[in-house]
């Protein structure tokens, strides 16, 4: 049986693991290649990288690091931050990733989308949702949930979908960073609008969070970031408390 | 190309490049499992290893296409007809087979009969989803031994990523089987010096390795 997959995030600036306490310090948290080994050793499904200082000076930092990182760890890895092109997205893939995260640029030129999955297959590409209620229905966001873009998160994702994109990353900018779970009726509604894969993210605190996300949210992956960091679980505890909910995962 | 090292024998594995695709991982995992990597792109050159191997990302039509632009489609043919052992990855397992209907309908190299075929697209089941992407189980065949490259993933899951699947029409070609849903499809299949696998062993961690290992041990 398909396996839910459980997917650490590792943030990244200038080549350089990143950790952000409380959206304000940011800690230099180390080797990018000594993380995905510790990771791919618990048991990972995958790996996620994001370049959150994404600049163009620093492409060339982030395609050696995504290169070292695929030599050392044999496992699908999904890299983003600042993808606007396909270029870029060509570019990461010889690097050794194996799907390309598209966010602002996406929102900015949707055909992107459908260009880059012709080019490269769905299974390249995933859109990254930055979603934010607003009322009664829930709003894309760029730049990091500071900028609002009046496009209506679940439709987004339907139509990013649509254009081919194999997976969505879906985040809640409001549950992210508050340990209360992820925001399950967005992830519900967006699994139920989508074809693609839905992974959730933004908000786990507990491991119950990521049974939630499966189940009731439906999604296909769970991603979280400072509970597998900051060594609250490892994912092999992550894993077998899965097992025992009766969620299928690969132990 | 064989070469000795220190009296260790090293075996040469020609990895073939068409140019679609990043053949970096495969190479890197290839070397993790002991072998030494070499990237062919001249069909020529590709009767001189111990081992070929045939990655595949991408459509089928670009793969078949370039394989024939650069004459690999025969030399490929000539190398195993001599008996070099062969992995086929994903793509490059599918290719082996008669015919795709991949965006229309496509001959491959007819190294095993039968047909590649689309998941079919809305499955009773909730949840079915294209392409069928992450981990999944292999059930190796067990009419027989179960395969000395396979053998050594009983009991793991491996990584799949794709939207089509090989329909082998002689039995005794599938190595291997997985489902999607209660869709069932051929996880592996191969006959002689031929072996090929729907999955990515170079994603799918020790699992993976261990396919690769085993492959380079194997002398069909």
């Amino acid at each position: 049986m398909l396996s839910k997959r459980i997917i650490p995030c590792l943030d990244v600036a200038h080549g350089r693991v990143v950790k952000g306490v409380q959206f304000v310090d940011i800690i230099d948290a180390g080797d990018p290649v000594e993380a995905a080994v510790k990771y791919d050793e618990q048991g990972a499904d995958e790996l996620t990288f994001l370049d959150i200082r994404a600049s163009h000076e620093s492409r060339g930092t982030l395609y050696h690091m995504v290169t070292d990182v695929a030599e050392h760890v044999f496992m699908p890895l999904t890299v983003g931050g600042g993808v606007k092109a396909l270029g870029d997205i060509e570019s990461l893939l010889h690097a050794g990733a194996d799907k390309v995260s598209i966010n602002t640029g996406a929102i900015f030129t949707p055909e992107l989308v459908r260009d880059a999955a012709e080019r490269f297959g769905s299974s390249t590409i995933v859109v990254a949702v930055d979603a934010k209620r607003v009322e009664k229905h829930w709003e894309c966001f760029t730049h990091g949930g500071r900028k609002p873009t009046g496009i209506n998160a679940v439709e987004w994702a339907k139509r990013m979908s649509d254009y081919g994109a194999g997976e969505i990353l879906l985040t809640s900018m409001d549950a992210d960073g508050t340990k209360n779970g992820y925001d399950i009726p967005l992830t519900c509604a967006v699994s139920d609008a989508v074809t693609a894969n839905v992974v959730a993210s933004g908000g786990v605190g507990t491991l119950e969070h990521l049974a939630a996300g499966l189940k009731e949210g439906k999604a296909d992956a769970v991603l979280a970031a400072s509970i597998f960091h900051f060594g609250t679980f490892t994912i092999h505890e992550a894993k077998s408390y899965l097992a025992a909910c009766g969620i299928p995962v690969r132990l | 190309m064989s070469l000795w090292l220190r009296g260790e024998y090293l075996l040469m594995i020609g990895l073939i490049n068409y140019g679609m695709g990043n053949l970096h991982s495969v190479a890197k995992a290839l070397e993790k499992a002991g072998g030494t990597v070499e990237l062919v792109s001249d069909a020529d050159k590709l009767k001189d290893y111990d081992r070929i191997v045939l990655p595949g990302v991408g459509a089928f039509r670009d793969c078949i296409g370039a394989l024939q632009q650069t004459g690999m489609d025969a030399a490929l043919k000539e190398t195993l007809d001599v008996g070099t052992p062969f992995l086929g990855i994903c793509l490059g397992m599918q290719v082996l087979m008669d015919v795709s209907y991949e965006f229309g309908r496509y001959p491959g190299l007819g190294l095993i009969s039968g047909a590649v075929k689309p998941f079919p697209e809305q499955h009773p089941e909730h949840g079915f989803k294209v392409p069928h992407m992450g981990w999944n189980d292999v059930v190796l065949s067990s009419a027989k031994r179960p395969h000395p490259v396979l053998a050594p993933l009983a009991g793991n899951q491996v990584y799949y990523v794709h939207s089509y699947c090989c329909m082998p029409q002689n039995p005794d070609h599938l190595l291997g089987a997985c489902s999607y849903g209660d869709y069932p499809f051929a996880a592996a299949i191969g006959h002689d010096n031929i072996v090929a696998v729907q999955f990515h062993p170079e994603k799918s961690q020790r699992a993976g390795l261990a396919l690769l290992e085993a492959f380079l041990q194997w002398y069909p």
